[in-house]
């Protein structure tokens, strides 16, 4: 099953190493990782969406809440949670693909944020599912480059992750 | 006050207590070396290799309830230390380590003696530090004794560049300490502990299995007490041994891979099995799958949330000090009326008494050759069965695991969980320095002796009359067994070849050394090692059978039933 787990962690340095070395350590799995300070300095959010059985994401969230700087973590995908994740696509736009890319970007409601003679640079924010979609609609002889920012979540309502 | 880096450090060590640290200098402590040498509080016990330095102050630490300290220097000195805090870090004890560092502009640039120090201890140690501002010392020094001591303990590291223990700056050692992201849970939760008691209440077949938390929280008198107010059976694992007396009726021996056929039986066919400080580790319950075959009730007290339904389903999680705990269920077992089943318990009994008549314990001595349980039995003797026991690593460690009854916590000092050879002169050391009027006998093999062999140098500076009893066989014994018993017999390097002789190597770092070959001379030379040469180090030198196996054992992989209790089952 996938989860998506989010974290409260002290800003300091070592902080991200020692949240990926543990999963290296024991095996588990790391999808995606996000992290950035919050509108406190002194804290950062991670998100990590991992893969597990019920008791590997038990684990996974006790040894968490075990390293000495995690301050919370929270499993945002046992209940109703939004996830999102930034992409940037630089394509090849030339003759009539420049029309049929900028056509497919508005409908994915996608922003061209970059545009030389020969290329786009095309800004997707979504689900996982989403910017995926928008990868396959693209002719992959396009593709130039992608980058995917690794997904960020929050609860829904008044499930809120704070000190 | 205005101090440097390095006396700040030497002052929060005198602050929190520390009577000794064990280490080793070099460039990037010169500092604090230099800090350690103006003042008479703190004193230093010189090792010949970081690795003991760190086993020693472990060693110290296992024995007393105390925060063991290490000082090393950069480079090879924090890399020598790290197989110390492994071991260390798997049995969760205790202790701050100090380490050098190269000077905070030279980090990352590759320089002499420099290592990632942090990076390299991060998996194996509790938590750590880099001080790159030597303001932030004294209140560095805090947490690291806090988190040490408190929670799950376990080692922490602290890496001082050279410059930040030189430069100065108003000293003041913080009275208490906060941090948002750590606050273990002491007090266990009221409802689940009276759930347990019910369910223990309820048992037919109830087993208490308990681990090396009852020793680290200083547990044994609460554990003691609820065992007997049940009239349980009681099992010790080899990190628990002496958390409850060995020598009463209600205990089974220790459980697990060289356990007893009594307390392995007990443990697979309760209903109820209150574990305590204990992890199922694969070492104890075997194949986790055999285990969970049967269908029993597991309440687990821990203090680690991570222990729990790690490898087995737990059914009441008790999160909290094992003594906390330990205690509550006195109080509510004693302020209600409710006993356990007395038909079902002398049932449950009738059937232990079947399987501890099995004596599997019993082996076959002889007048020719001597058998290595008869030394450690011997050893009980001749101490009263009263001494601090510290083993390395391997058949010599079960045999006293086995053989030698602890009837109190902290007499028992071994490396369970890592499997470290080479810990039990350098735990001896620390144990003995901790406790100057308690016997230490370090029981090893000539192979892991050999592993830290250079501290009879240190015993001989520092004049601690430890006695080792080496269950000399001239192999791997442990490694030679496997491959008797799985490998076609095939001894793939386990013979030790062009071994010292051990009594003369003894006499040449200036000991006493007695080579022991026949068994009419074993009791003789271990009374003379702790009457005749009480206050110096004995080095006994015990040429034991080359072919002695330790039985009982469960096959790696195996479950509890499945025991090979002596060769006569191959």
């Amino acid at each position: 099953m996938r989860h998506v787990i989010s974290l409260l962690i002290e800003n300091e340095s070592g902080a991200l190493s020692r949240v990926s070395g543990l999963f290296s350590a024991r095996g588990y799995n790391i999808e995606s990782l996000t992290v950035a300070p919050t509108e406190d300095f002194s804290m950062s959010r991670m998100t990590i969406v991992t893969t597990g059985s019920d008791e590997i994401i038990e684990q996974i969230t006790k040894q968490l809440n075990k390293l000495v700087e995690v301050v919370k973590v929270v499993d945002i995908s046992e209940a109703a949670h939004i996830e999102r994740e930034l992409m940037l696509v630089k394509v090849r736009a030339t003759g009539k693909d420049r029309e049929e890319i900028k056509r497919t970007a508005d409908i994915f409601r996608a922003r061209i944020i970059d545009v030389t003679d020969a290329s786009y640079v095309v800004e997707l924010t979504g689900n996982q599912g989403k910017l995926d979609a928008f990868i396959g609609a693209i002719d992959p002889a396009l593709i130039l480059e992608t980058v995917r920012s690794g997904v960020c979540g929050i609860g829904r309502g008044d499930r809120v992750l704070k000190v | 006050m205005v101090l440097s880096g390095a006396e700040i450090v030497i002052r929060c060590l005198q602050e929190e207590k520390v009577e000794y640290v064990f280490g080793y200098p070099g460039g990037a402590v010169l500092f604090l070396y230099d800090a350690l040498f103006q003042q008479d509080k703190v004193r230093h016990v010189l090792v010949r290799h970081e690795q003991a330095a760190v086993h020693a102050a472990d060693g110290f630490a296992r024995s007393t309830e105390k925060v063991g300290v290490a000082m090393v220097t950069s480079g090879p000195g924090a890399t020598n230390a790290v197989t110390g805090i492994a071991t260390a870090y798997c049995d969760s004890i205790p202790m701050v380590i100090i380490s050098g560092q190269v000077p905070v502009a030279a980090i990352g640039q590759d320089a002499f003696q420099e290592v990632d120090t942090v990076g390299i201890t991060r998996p194996c140690v509790k938590h750590n530090f880099l001080v790159k501002d030597v303001r932030d010392i004294a209140a560095t020094m805090k947490k690291a004794f806090h988190l040490a001591r408190t929670g799950r303990p376990g080692p922490v590291l602290v890496d001082i560049p050279k410059d930040v223990s030189m430069q100065r700056c108003e000293y003041e050692y913080p009275k208490e300490i906060s941090m948002r992201s750590y606050n273990p849970v002491t007090k266990g939760h009221s409802g689940q502990i009276k759930k347990a008691v019910q369910l223990l209440l309820e048992a037919k077949r109830p087993m208490i299995y308990t681990g090396g938390g009852v020793v680290l929280s200083n547990a044994a008198e609460p554990l003691t007490k609820l065992t007997r107010l049940l009239g349980y059976p009681i099992t010790n694992t080899l990190m628990g041994l002496g958390g409850y007396p060995s020598s009463d009726r209600q205990f089974l021996g220790m459980p697990g891979m060289h356990g007893t056929f009594e307390a392995n039986m007990a443990m697979h066919y309760s209903d109820v099995l209150l574990a305590v400080g204990a992890r199922f580790d694969d070492r104890v319950i075997g194949n986790p799958a055999h285990f969970a075959e049967e269908p029993r009730k597991i309440i687990h007290v821990d203090i680690d949330p991570s222990s729990i339904s790690k490898r087995v389903r737990v059914d009441t999680p008790i999160v909290g000090d094992v003594k906390e705990v330990l205690e509550e269920m006195i109080r509510q077992l004693e302020s209600g009326e409710a006993r356990p089943n007395p038909e079902a318990l002398a049932a449950w009994w009738k059937q232990i008494e079947q399987w501890r008549d099995r004596k599997c314990m019993v082996y076959k001595n002889s007048d020719e050759i001597i058998k290595p349980q008869f030394v450690i039995q011997k050893l009980w003797e001749v101490t009263g069965g009263d001494a601090i026991i510290t083993s390395d690593v391997g058949q010599h460690q079960m045999w006293a695991a086995q053989y030698y009854g602890f009837d109190k916590p902290r007499r028992w000092l071994n490396s369970g969980g890592l499997g470290t050879m080479g810990v039990g002169m350098p735990y001896a050391m620390g144990a003995k320095l901790a406790n100057p009027d308690v016997p230490v006998a370090c029981v090893t093999g000539e192979a892991s002796i050999q592993m830290n062999i250079q501290e009879l140098s240190t015993c001989k500076q520092f004049r601690l009359p430890i006695k080792i009893c080496n269950l000399n066989n001239r192999y791997l014994g442990m490694v030679r067994q496997w491959q008797e018993l799985f490998h076609g017999g095939r001894y793939s390097e386990s013979y030790m070849d062009s071994l010292p002789d051990f009594a003369r190597l003894a006499e040449a770092y200036g000991h006493v050394g007695i080579r022991v070959d026949r068994p009419a001379d074993v009791e003789g030379a271990l009374r003379e090692a702790f009457t005749t040469h009480r206050n110096e180090l004995v080095f006994l030198d015990f040429q034991i059978d080359q072919t002695e196996n330790v039985y009982p054992m469960v096959q790696g992989g195996k479950g509890l039933t499945e025991m090979i209790l002596s060769a006569e089952d191959l």
